[in-house]
């Protein structure tokens, strides 16, 4: 085979790795937004935050460190001790509920019946607190995140595509693992959403908040809920992508690549948000390796905002989201 | 006991359809002009120029322009940094393509430019609605920072990718370039602001005004009482951009003389300009400007009193900033969601009540 295609294989591969990394965040978004109608924008905040959590616990770091040494002049940094891996992923997950409870609690509850567009500026109210608040507690060099997911480039399928093409692919191990988790993520999700009692006055919510009402569905209690597994959500991305490019700031911006996945799967949909990170993915990694040459590269910026835009203006809904209806 | 309508007699319609129908308020307005113009082009320093009243003066003229797409037309737009960007480099490219014209023409031409861009950014608001106009104009703000980055066209194939303006004059007197004094740039922006302002103003209570509005408020129904969705939309985005696009000429030509687009015109610009007008108050003149005034006082004041008064390094100061326009925005929403402007509102209510409230 020439080794244009070989290479085109091997980005397109790739794109589908990163893709599934993008869907992952995007799933955060389509959660709240099936159970709240909320258009969660803190969603990439929210994973740089259990991510900067994650590695502040697993090192022992005092929290709000800085601050309390540049008000009482001490001098402390770490408690000394290290917390193994999965008891930290505990602790950070019981500290996204417990986030999910106070979100409900001092905002969202004083913000029902607001237009949706108040509650998304909410949203991005609490991601500039956020982040400001993670930053404060844990301080905002870049950290290194390592829970034991496997590294580097996986050899065996490098050996077994040399055989087949005289030529080996590159694709990384922890791109494998994240896949993976995505799978496993979205499958129980979805055994969650349909077969579990949660689960289901879950959907109730989704479908109609005034009919879940009135068969008795805590409405509060849902959307801690729902918080809470977008947090969940949000800490898996935060591994995945902490792991691989480090803990810092630019972690949130995340949430702005998976906007347009979002677009272009539908808000409503959760394969929506799968198929749309895959297209996003291999898109805008192929646009890159054929047309970004030309015009000057970093096109991976805009690309995947321009194909959901074009999209949209041919299917106002995106892929899989519900038609949009609107009454006068 | 000042302020009141007593007395204060109408015998036209003109009259009775102004700004300022209460006395008091018309007295303050012609007071607050009159110092802005005459009085403190006297006393600005180089430090107030900088620091408070040109990012002041400009952010207004963003807000403004914001305020009629997301307030008055109900169009969210986080596309906001990338319009500047637009005109920014329009006011730079015909800066240097032609330089014997005024660069008063030019701020305005820029302005012209980026309604066109707007326009173009503005189609697909026919089709797409809400959260996904939102981050669809995401793509302007991605895609024209990225322009302004890689062809060298824009930036005159300058080694280092940045723009900087060229020294450039107004009856004889600099207005960019590092030999301006305080004042001429001074005055040079706030005839701008009060000219836009003063446009705004007489444009959202007309018939164009009340169109955007209607399609705000329910854009069926709009269409169906007879207000056309194409033309209401479109001119909203190209309004909101032409001014959009003079503050970018301004930000560019006389606050920063030069600029590197994706540091100065990403995307927290435009979240800031977003949250200038959720803070000061959709869809209000007032709140353009109390909002521009308060995002630009708070990290001043902030820096001021921790870094300054307390002591505690930048990095932190600068995570508390980070709390406390996100705690703000928060509050500002739950508590009153229309913002500063109706807050403002209040008061002046109470204000003709009293002292004899009941």
């Amino acid at each position: 085979m020439p080794d244009q295609l070989l290479f085109a294989m091997e980005v397109m591969l790739n794109g589908l790795m990163a893709g599934v990394l993008y869907a992952l965040v995007a799933l955060g978004f389509v959660l709240i937004f099936k159970a709240s109608g909320i258009f969660n924008y803190s969603q990439g905040v929210m994973a740089l935050f259990a991510a900067l959590t994650l590695v502040g616990i697993q090192n022992g770091q005092v929290p709000f460190s800085h601050l309390i040494n540049a008000i009482f002049g001490t001098e402390v940094h770490h408690f000394g001790w290290h917390v193994p891996a999965i008891f930290a992923i505990l602790l950070t997950a019981a500290i996204m509920v417990l986030f999910a409870w106070i979100v409900e609690r001092y905002v969202l509850r004083h913000l029902v019946n607001q237009p949706d567009i108040i509650l998304f500026m909410a949203t991005i109210g609490l991601a500039y607190f956020m982040e400001g608040f993670g930053d404060l507690m844990w301080g905002s060099e870049i950290k290194k995140l390592d829970v034991g997911l496997p590294q580097g480039i996986n050899v065996p399928i490098d050996e077994t595509t040399y055989g087949w093409f005289g030529y080996g692919f590159f694709i990384d191990n922890l791109d494998i693992s994240a896949t993976i988790l995505a799978v496993i993520l979205v499958v129980a999700l979805t055994v969650f959403s349909q077969y579990s009692k949660q689960g289901r006055a879950l959907r109730a919510v989704a479908d109609d908040h005034q009919a879940a009402l009135s068969v008795g569905i805590s409405l509060r209690f849902i959307w801690v809920l729902v918080w809470s597994i977008a947090g969940f959500v949000a800490l898996v991305a935060g591994i995945v992508w902490g792991s691989k490019s480090g803990v810092q700031f630019s972690l949130s911006l995340i949430a702005l690549k998976a906007l347009p996945v979002l677009m272009l799967g539908g808000f409503t949909s959760i394969p929506g948000a799968i198929i749309g990170g895959l297209i996003i993915g291999v898109g805008e990694k192929l646009f890159e390796f054929t047309i970004g040459p030309l015009v000057g590269g970093a096109t991976e910026n805009w690309f995947a905002y321009v194909l959901a835009l074009l999209f949209l203006v041919f299917r106002p809904q995106g892929l899989f989201g519900e038609k949009i209806i609107e009454r006068v | 006991m000042l302020y009141r309508e007593a007395g204060d007699f109408k015998t036209s319609y003109s009259d009775d359809s102004q700004t300022f129908p209460i006395r008091f308020d018309r007295v303050a307005y012609y007071i607050v002009i009159g110092v802005a113009f005459l009085v403190v082009p006297f006393v600005v320093n180089d430090y107030w120029l900088n620091a408070i009243l040109l990012p002041f003066l400009i952010y207004a003229i963003a807000a403004l322009g914001l305020n009629i797409l997301t307030g008055y037309g109900g169009q969210v737009s986080l596309g906001t940094g990338g319009f500047m960007a637009v005109g920014a480099y329009a006011c730079y490219k015909l800066m240097t393509a032609f330089p014997d014209v005024n660069i008063f023409f030019h701020v305005i031409i820029a302005g012209g430019i980026t309604a066109l861009v707007g326009l173009l950014f503005g189609l697909p608001s026919l089709r797409i609605k809400g959260f996904y106009l939102a981050v669809a104009t995401l793509a302007a703000q991605f895609f024209l920072v990225w322009l302004f980055n890689r062809v060298p066209w824009f930036y005159n194939y300058s080694a280092s990718g940045q723009i900087s303006a060229p020294e450039r004059s107004v009856f004889g007197i600099n207005i960019t370039g590092p030999e301006t004094e305080a004042w001429a740039a001074y005055l040079f922006c706030l005839v701008f602001v009060f000219v836009s302002a003063w446009v705004v103003r007489n444009l959202t209570r007309g018939a164009a005004g009340r169109k955007w509005m209607a399609i705000r408020d329910m854009d069926i129904a709009a269409e169906i009482i007879g207000v056309n969705p194409l033309r209401a939309k479109l001119s909203a985005f190209a309004v909101s951009s032409f001014f959009v696009g003079i503050a970018g000429a301004l930000f560019f030509a006389v606050y920063l003389g030069a600029v590197e687009v994706g540091e100065v015109f990403g995307i927290q610009k435009s979240f800031l300009v977003l949250f200038m007008i959720i803070i000061g108050g959709l869809g209000s003149i007032f709140g353009s400007f109390a909002g521009a005034a308060f995002m630009v006082l708070l990290p001043v004041l902030l820096k001021n009193v921790l870094v300054g008064g307390l002591g505690w390094a930048t990095d932190l100061a600068a995570h508390l900033e980070f709390m406390v326009v996100g705690g703000l925005i928060l509050f500002f929403l739950i508590v009153e969601p229309h913002g500063l402007a109706a807050l403002w509102k209040v008061a002046k209510e109470k204000l003709r009540l009293w002292p004899f409230p009941h």
